[in-house]
């Protein structure tokens, strides 16, 4: 077992885990943070997508010790109260269906308009291509984006 | 608690089906109308005996409407759907109205997804419990003015009195509304029309968004209980394979194992699989340790694809079983101007659900078993675990959970049934978590087949014989799930000339029912051959479709009228008449009828070579009236996309076991390959049917017509790759 201290959604938490065990197992096992969600545990499918120091990597596969120190955002974090410009747009364009994949798809957008606050539709596959949905949301992530960056750039946005 | 009942024989809809209703009065002051049915209900249970409503609608003393939602929600938008429909009858705010998962329960009756069958079976019950609602509180004002209730009007939670202008909010009448007589069901009038609604047929989000948007428990693997553990729990890769011996001392030393023990399983392989449990603190130690896991098996079959081809190549050369005639196929494909002849081939596919199968359960010293399931039907979950554990059904309580993706997975509950021996077994409460491969290797597949048609047109490019040889899959000579095709399926009754032939190709491997079970395959060879027909006779492939629904030789095999109505909604949208002719860019369509949907659609590719993109999908779809705009088209673009992908998916089989395991060798389709979908609804007065599975079928069809259309390649073998192109 080896001990580490994780900051996520910026608090910090000491945990006595396997070296071996990944992020995600961290977050969903040892805190019981639920939002992140397992699919294909070999980092192809990007459900479990986390932010770490704001960019979007696979949980699934990377070890919980080798991310002491650095800034880990879940889902929870990106802003509770669900008032985040990708959230808002989230819902009213009402993307989800059975909304597994969701946070992941989220997470992900988010980094995409920090970085780029207007993306093309070209930025946006670009971008998003690696987190999978079953459901087939895909049109609504497209229009969901544009909202967002709308808000972002508006009084609407908060980030 | 104060109740009051009343019953009545409900014509509106022409259902055969008596409703009754129970209105009651809460300690806290609530007002509870509920809605029962004798289709759903024991004889024991009508009024008068020991009936109890299958569907509650409560207001509260703060005005807040609260709606019980019996069935489990896998994506296709239910949970929000059906308060709608409450909302819309009661007249109330639309914000004021929230929802609460039911537990399963006997006295809701049918609670599973499946068969698109949640909205038809709901929508009588949810406005009468709505309706009858608002007439016992207009009721209540009414009285209370001492007007005519029908001076009165409902609106936003308001009971109004024109004439005065005064109003009551529902909140302060609930108390005289429950002391009144509890109205005739068939003195109701139920709004029914889209003309009718103010809310119904509006764009609302999802119930569960702000849940879902930040990351609070939903899904059944979001359960935590105290002192829980987590399993894993190793099968066999040839269904059915028995546990001879496995290193279970190795297995337990490992870190983090509480538990390693064999589960030898049940002989219905429906039931409980044989196999090996581990479990542990942590569900990353329960699967690690299962890397150190050796188990010897004993495989009982060793099915491939291979052989399967083999046999299907075989039985093509045979005539099968004729299992309807119409006419005389032979003389008149021997006197047609031109025959055409193509065979179409899909495989296997898995469900590959996001949320791999999974289940929570707890095990009491009393003997009482509780479930956390992401179940599709778990009612039939619980009837599995009461008989394969020997648990009365009585002691096993299920809890719904939001469901990560159904598309039929979920009809079997192989994972509750596991979970719950586990539990038993370990006395602890458990968490039973499949992997991805677990998922994709013990799946219950969606069946291949084979169709080999011969069709033939007279001089005036009338298609008038049509003669169908279809291999498909059993079991001891009788079909296995899924791989049934109706004798009566189009174009049986369009043609003058009908044959149905049938062969099968035994199988033992597990097969079961996948989003539109059967129509999602074999919509796309009937699509794709008429296309192959019509351009052989030299018509336009909407003109050929429109002329083949024209006309109906004996009982029709689907309403012409709708069918044709939705086809021909889609090629205007999409603008088919004035497409252009371009190099390298083509225009398809199809249409199809399930589950009580009408949906056509034209898709627009793009090819440089042999890769396509499809640009876009225009849908026509009638499902009667829309309740929500938003989950109705989410469904229709869901469902494109959805077919796209699994356009791209194939499972083989070596030695009775799955090659493909996860979405590295079965990719599902990612967002640059998505086509923009514009959905369009006929917003027709039928009864609304359900949407998550009719936008399926015709998808698949129209994006291969249109490849066909830029590319000159013919699809006939599914997936693409078979056929040499990619997306």
């Amino acid at each position: 077992m080896s001990k580490v201290s994780l900051k996520i959604n910026g608090e910090t938490h000491t945990l006595d885990i396997p070296p071996d065990m990944p992020l995600l197992w961290a977050l969903r096992d040892k805190l019981n943070m639920t939002g992140t969600k397992y699919s294909c545990g070999i980092g192809t499918c990007g459900t479990c997508t986390v932010l770490v120091n704001g960019t979007p990597m696979r949980s699934c596969v990377m070890p919980a010790v080798s991310m002491a120190g650095m800034e880990i955002t879940t889902i929870e974090g990106l802003d509770p109260a669900g008032a985040h410009p990708i959230q808002k747009a989230w819902n009213e364009e009402d993307v989800p269906q059975c909304g597994y994949c969701q946070g992941g798809q989220l997470l992900t957008a988010s980094a995409l308009l920090k970085r780029n606050p207007n993306p093309s539709d070209e930025d946006i596959d670009a971008a998003m291509s690696g987190v999978l949905c079953r459901c087939g949301t895909y049109t609504r992530i497209r229009k969901a984006i544009k909202l967002a960056s709308v808000y972002s750039t508006t009084e609407g946005g908060s980030s | 608690m104060k109740t009051r009942e009343n019953q009545a024989t409900k014509h509106q809809t022409g259902m055969d089906r008596r409703s009754f209703l129970k209105v009651s009065i809460l300690a806290s002051g609530a007002l509870v109308v509920g809605v029962g049915s004798t289709g759903l209900l024991p004889a024991d249970q009508l009024p008068g005996k020991k009936w109890i409503p299958n569907l509650y609608v409560r207001i509260d003393v703060d005005g807040k409407v609260t709606i019980v939602s019996k069935n489990p929600e896998v994506g296709q938008g239910v949970k929000t759907a059906f308060p709608m429909v409450v909302a819309e009858c009661l007249n109330v705010d639309w914000q004021n109205v929230t929802v609460e998962q039911a537990p399963l329960d006997d006295r809701y009756g049918r609670q599973a997804v499946g068969g698109s069958r949640g909205t038809p079976d709901g929508w009588d019950d949810l406005r009468i419990a709505g309706t009858a609602a608002c007439y016992m509180l207009t009721a209540a004002a009414a009285s209370e003015w001492g007007v005519s209730p029908a001076e009165c009007t409902a609106e936003k939670g308001s009971v109004i009195h024109t004439p005065s202008g005064r109003s009551r909010p529902y909140e302060s009448l609930l108390n005289i509304a429950a002391g009144l007589p509890v109205p005739d069901v068939s003195a109701l009038k139920l709004k029914s029309r889209p003309a009718d609604f103010k809310l119904l047929g509006t764009f609302v989000p999802g119930v569960d968004n702000p849940k879902t948007l930040t990351g609070q428990a939903l899904y059944g693997c979001d359960t935590r209980l105290d002192g829980m553990l987590y399993a894993v729990f190793e099968k066999c890769d040839t269904y059915g394979g028995k546990v001879i011996k496995a290193n279970l001392e190795q297995v337990r030393s490992m870190p983090g194992v509480t538990h390693a023990f064999v589960v030898e399983g049940t002989d219905n392989l429906s039931g409980l699989m044989p196999g090996v449990a581990i479990v542990a603190q942590t569900w990353w130690e329960a699967q690690s340790a299962r890397k150190q896991l050796r188990v010897d098996w004993e495989t009982g079959h060793s099915d491939s694809t291979a052989q399967y081809d083999s046999r299907a190549e075989a039985l093509g050369k045979e005539a099968g079983e004729t299992l309807r005639t119409d006419g005389d196929v032979e003389e008149a494909l021997g006197s047609a101007s031109k025959v055409i002849e193509a065979s179409y081939y899909y495989p296997f596919v898995s469900h590959t659900n996001m949320e791999p199968q999974n289940c929570t359960a707890v095990y009491h010293k009393s003997g009482k078993l509780e479930l956390w399931a992401p179940s599709q039907n778990p009612k039939s979950g619980r009837e599995l675990v009461s008989t394969t554990l020997g648990i009365p059904e009585s002691n096993i309580h299920v809890n719904l959970t939001r469901v990560g993706g159904g598309f039929g997975r979920r009809l079997r509950n192989d994972f509750m049934v596991e979970s719950a021996w586990i539990a038993r077994e370990t006395g602890r409460p458990i968490q039973l978590q499949w992997t991805r491969e677990d998922d994709m290797k013990h799946d219950f597949y969606r069946p291949a087949a084979w169709h080999h048609f011969k069709a033939g047109i007279d001089s005036g490019g009338r298609m008038m014989a049509f003669d169908h040889h279809f291999i498909t899959f059993g079991k001891n000579g009788q079909l296995v799930s899924g791989a049934g095709l109706s004798p009566n399926h189009y174009p049986a009754g369009l043609v003058p000339n009908f044959r149905y032939r049938r062969s099968m190709i035994e199988t033992n491997v597990p097969t079961g029912p996948w989003r539109s079970p059967g129509h999602s395959a074999y919509c796309w060879a009937y699509q794709s051959f008429f296309d192959e027909v019509a351009l052989a006779a030299g018509r336009d492939q909407l003109e050929f479709r429109l002329d083949l629904l024209a006309k109906s030789y004996g009982k029709p095999p689907l309403d012409l009228k709708r069918t044709g109505d939705a086809l021909r909604l889609a090629a205007e949208k999409a603008g088919w008449a004035d497409r252009k002719t371009q190099a390298n860019h083509g225009m398809g369509l199809a249409f199809h009828y399930d589950h009580g949907g009408f949906v056509s659609h034209v898709a627009e590719v793009v090819a440089d070579g042999s890769s396509v993109k499809v640009v876009k999908v225009w849908s026509g779809v009638d499902v009667g009236p829309v309740i929500n705009l938003s989950g109705a088209k989410n469904q229709v673009e869901g469902a494109v996309v959805d077919a796209l992908s699994t356009a791209q998916m194939e499972i083989t089989f070596v030695n009775g076991a799955a090659q493909q395991s996860n979405f590295s060798d079965q990719p599902l389709l990612r967002i640059n390959q998505a086509p923009e979908i514009e959905v369009h609804f006929l917003q027709s007065d039928n009864p609304p049917s359900g949407l998550g599975e009719p936008p399926f079928a015709a998808a698949t069809p129209a994006i291969t017509n249109a490849i066909f259309a830029a590319t000159g390649t013919r699809i006939r073998q599914l997936p693409f790759s078979r056929s040499g192109i990619s997306v």
